[in-house]
């Protein structure tokens, strides 16, 4: 690395950031103290939205900054759930801590996933995990104790005093049933925070940076010292203790389950596909404006059924192929403005040096 | 004797995995694209096959012979049109847009003809079977493997008899040198899809003669027919009928030793495939 | 008349990088020219260009008067251009039969050159006609891919260094190849970086550095200072 001659400084933060940190912190205080005016369907489209955007962010993590086109996310949301229904029927563990068992638990299961399908490149490993989120699925439905293929539900006494909800039936004066809602509510706004954040905070050391230089270009990261195997179990790993965790947050919520449901492919990895592609892959803006996309259209055209999931899949495909960098992307470029930014850029000075792209035509 | 049938069983299934492999394998070979909308596409024939049965009252061999030139045709439109324009270094978009397609295709065939099952009816040849020492073997299991062998002697006659074979195998080396031959591979490329297209549709004969049917059940056809090409190794086509023959064997042999194992079974024996021969069994020479 | 083949004013850029800087030059029926210069001055950038990998200005290029530049390179190939790339680029997965098979795939207009008459130019060929074309030693290679270029029997034939990496003995037999080619009818333009081969084969010669041509003369015309400062810029 050569070194700058002084007037250059190296930024990644913009104004447009700094604003929009005190906007996030507001926007957290709201979101904290919500439960205390709003209704009971808003805190759970409110639990919803959250959830389905720690899945994005995660997902986006893989295939926008790591390049790994994962569609066997489900794998892990069923095996985070399965595993805190698990230790809370069999093991009477309270459901609330077994949220973490979750997420360990899909940490575990991505160990020997990855050592399977990192054999495989580009499309087919995209393949790959999901033939193993098949397999998992597959053998969770012979797990008698926990329903087999037919599922269960949360023990009521698990439920009626896991922690905290007893201090909110009495704080908000609600049912046992609306103070989980709130409860899973608080969980996932921590949950959806911690994600960006640490998202946000790897992407920006020198970690991060390497990531990217993995996904544009394996060569020349290897050239410059980066592990691009390193890097990808890194990613693959944090994913997928991310994904369990929501996994273990989503069915504490709906407090029953079954394999077809937990390893939903629809659910937990088309949709969520769906969210970081028109929002706008390899940002973290992309997630969060495409999951609130995601949600108007589907409370738009949620009654159409099948009409609702074609017009997705004809968004998402107009999308890839007019603007791939999806709607933050366009925003973007318009306006110039990041909310995150995690690439370095440098200011000051001048740019000598023009750097040839191959691009042929 | 019971084991001897099962694993005939097994092979003759096989047939039909490589069947639903053939087109995955023809594309991927020659534009390294992975259509995950490919099973959705194998669901669309058999609906447009037992379409044609049903109004016209054709038989079943009859209808996909007429059904032939319009999968091609929407093979051709959809590579021109839509797939050609994503093509690249970068995996991520052909992936995405495949995966949009395949969401598109299942709910318009559920809008369409709704989630009850069907089936295209085939009259006495589906129940009927011969005797081979002493081993009965049905009549549409067989038929199923041969179609596959001819399908894949056709495919190799193809690649290496033709100038469009030739073609085929230039551009996939070198699409850049091949424009220099007066090839455009953007048309080298479209008309394969079509080819495969062609192959989705005898596989959407047998699938909707030998079975139910119903709008969702296309993702599990196109895992099948992905392992069965990963175990074969990439481009070799007798290596997928191969790789088809062990998932099918592999699922009538766990069938056999419990029914809920029939599906996992073939899934274990592609990860054990991939954990010793990560090239697959046939892997070509050059890559 | 109008020349045969033709670049006005031609620029050729990739991305950001521009390599041609207004090159002009003409190839007239039945002429051979050659194109020297060293490495990077843009000769197979030039190439390129007219055989259509690179996209140009419409106008850039003129073939038998007909404005090309815009036209990909599998409409160019159809209308009697053909290249015989730098480095060869045989496919690998072609015996050297079918290499040269394909060389017509584009324009089949018939005429001289065929699969016999290739085999008789280079007889080693037809010995090794079922091998995979880079199975080969690098003149062999060479050899199968002038043979796939002229299959199609080309109006024009565009060589981008043939001699590339080959010893000398062996570029004197391709070499001998080229009065048969230019007999069968075909134009032909040569890069080279070897100036006493260019020399000796070409009506005429351009020199290029740095994107732009230097120099442009007759062989006999040209005096050896100035190719040298053609060549390398000249010494202030
Ligand atoms: N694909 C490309 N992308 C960017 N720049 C390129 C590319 N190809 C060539 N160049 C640049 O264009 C200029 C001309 O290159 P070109 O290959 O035409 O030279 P050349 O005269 O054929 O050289 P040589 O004798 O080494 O073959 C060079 O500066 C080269 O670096
Ligand atoms: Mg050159």
């Amino acid at each position: 690395m050569s070194k700058l001659p002084p007037n250059y400084s190296v930024q990644t933060r913009t104004r447009a950031s700094s604003i929009s940190a005190i906007v996030a912190l507001v926007l957290v205080v709201v979101a904290i103290a919500l439960p205390a005016f709003a209704s009971r369907s808003l805190i759970q489209d409110m639990f919803f939205i959250l959830t389905m955007l720690v899945l994005a962010q995660f997902w986006n993590l893989l295939a926008g900054y790591g390049g790994l086109v994962s569609v066997g996310q489900q794998a892990f949301v069923g095996i985070g759930a399965y595993a805190m229904f698990g230790v809370v029927i069999l093991l009477g563990f309270d459901p609330v801590a077994s949220i973490l068992i979750g997420g360990i638990a899909a940490l575990v299961l991505a160990i020997p996933t990855a050592f399977f399908a990192f054999r495989l490149q580009g499309a087919y490993f995209a393949i790959g995990t999901w033939v193993i989120a098949e397999v998992v699925r597959l053998l969770v439905a012979q797990w008698k104790s926990v329903g087999g293929g037919t599922g269960t539900s949360l023990p009521r006494s698990a439920t009626s005093d896991m922690w905290f909800t007893g201090t909110i039936e009495t704080l908000f004066d609600v049912k046992s049933a609306a103070a989980r809602d709130i409860l899973a509510y608080w969980l996932a706004v921590v949950l959806a925070v911690a994600t960006i954040a640490g998202i946000y905070w790897l992407l920006r050391t020198k970690r991060g940076l390497g990531l990217a230089a993995v996904r544009d270009n394996i060569e020349a990261a290897k050239s410059v010292g980066v592990d691009a195997v390193r890097m990808k179990w890194l990613v693959f790993l944090v994913s997928a203790f991310g994904t369990g965790l929501a996994g273990g947050l989503i069915y504490l919520q709906k407090a029953r389950i079954s394999p077809d449901a937990a390893f939903s492919l629809q659910d937990w990895t088309a949709y969520v596909i769906f969210i970081v592609v028109i929002g706008g892959i390899g940002t973290i803006e992309g997630p969060i404006l495409g999951v609130l996309v995601f949600f108007i259209l589907q409370s738009l055209l949620a009654d159409y059924g099948s009409w609702y999931l074609m017009v997705l899949g004809l968004i998402g495909i107009a999308i890839m192929l007019f603007a791939p960098r999806g709607l933050w992307g366009l925003f973007s470029d318009r306006t110039g403005i990041e909310l995150f930014p995690v690439r370095r850029r440098l200011t000051g000075g001048r740019l000598s040096a023009t750097l040839p792209s191959s691009k042929e035509e | 004797m019971i084991w001897v049938d099962t694993i005939l069983q097994g092979i003759l299934l096989g047939g039909l995995y490589a069947l639903f492999a053939a087109g995955l394998s023809l594309v991927f070979g020659i534009m390294r694209l992975v259509n995950l909308a490919h099973g959705d596409l194998i669901v669309l024939g058999a609906y447009l096959i037992l379409l044609l049965v049903t109004l016209t009252g054709l038989s079943p061999f009859v209808a996909a012979a007429v059904a032939m030139p319009f999968m091609f045709a929407l093979g051709y439109g959809l590579q021109k049109f839509m797939l050609n324009r994503v093509l690249g270094d970068d995996i991520l978009p052909p992936l995405l847009v495949t995966f949009g397609l395949s969401v598109v295709l299942q709910n318009a065939l559920l809008e369409g003809f709704s989630a009850d099952s069907q089936r295209i009816q085939a009259g006495s040849l589906s129940t009927a079977s011969i005797e081979i020492a002493g081993i009965g073997l049905g009549v549409m299991p067989l038929l199923t493997f041969g179609s596959a062998l001819v399908v894949i002697i056709g495919l190799n006659q193809l690649f290496y008899r033709t100038s469009l074979g030739r073609a085929f195998r230039a551009t996939s080396d070198d699409p850049t040198t091949a424009s220099l031959m007066g090839i455009k591979p953007a048309g080298i490329f479209a008309k394969a899809t079509g080819i495969a297209m062609i192959i989705v549709t005898i596989a959407a004969l047998y699938l909707g003669m030998r079975s139910n049917f119903d709008p969702s059940i296309g993702p599990a056809r196109l895992i099948y027919a992905f392992e069965a090409v990963i175990i074969g190794g990439l481009g070799s086509l007798w290596g997928t009928l191969a790789g088809g023959v062990i998932i099918g064997v592999a699922q009538t042999v766990g069938a056999a030793i419990n029914p809920e194992w029939q599906i996992l079974a073939g899934h274990v024996a592609f990860l054990v495939v991939l954990l010793l021969r990560p090239r697959g069994l046939f892997p070509r020479a050059v890559d | 008349m109008t020349a045969l083949l033709e670049t006005r004013g031609l620029t050729a850029r990739y991305g950001d990088f521009q390599a041609l800087f207004g090159v002009d030059l003409v190839l007239d029926e039945g002429e051979t020219i050659a194109i020297i210069g060293s490495n990077g001055a843009g000769k197979t950038t030039l190439m390129r260009s007219i055989a259509g990998v690179l996209r140009n200005p419409v106008d850039g290029i003129r073939f038998e008067g007909r404005a090309i530049g815009d036209r990909p390179a599998d409409e160019i190939m159809a209308m009697g251009i053909a290249m015989v790339p730098e480095g060869r680029k045989l496919f690998p997965s072609l015996s050297v039969e079918e290499n040269l098979q394909i060389g017509a795939y584009g324009r089949q207009t018939g005429g001289y050159w065929s699969l016999e008459t290739v085999y008789e130019l280079f007889p080693v060929l037809k010995e090794r006609r079922s091998n995979p074309g880079t199975a080969l030693s690098g003149g062999q290679q060479q050899m199968v891919a002038i043979g796939r270029a002229l299959m199609s029997n080309p109006r024009v034939l565009l060589c981008d260094e043939i001699s590339l990496g080959l010893a000398p003995v062996i570029i004197k037999d391709i070499y001998k190849a080229v009065p048969r080619i230019r007999e069968s009818g075909a134009s032909m333009i040569v890069v080279e970086q070897d100036i006493g081969q260019a020399m000796a084969v070409a009506d005429r010669v351009y020199c290029m550095m740095e994107g732009r041509i230097t120099l442009t003369g007759r062989p006999g015309d040209l005096s050896r200072e100035a190719i040298h400062d053609a060549y390398f810029g000249a010494q202030a």
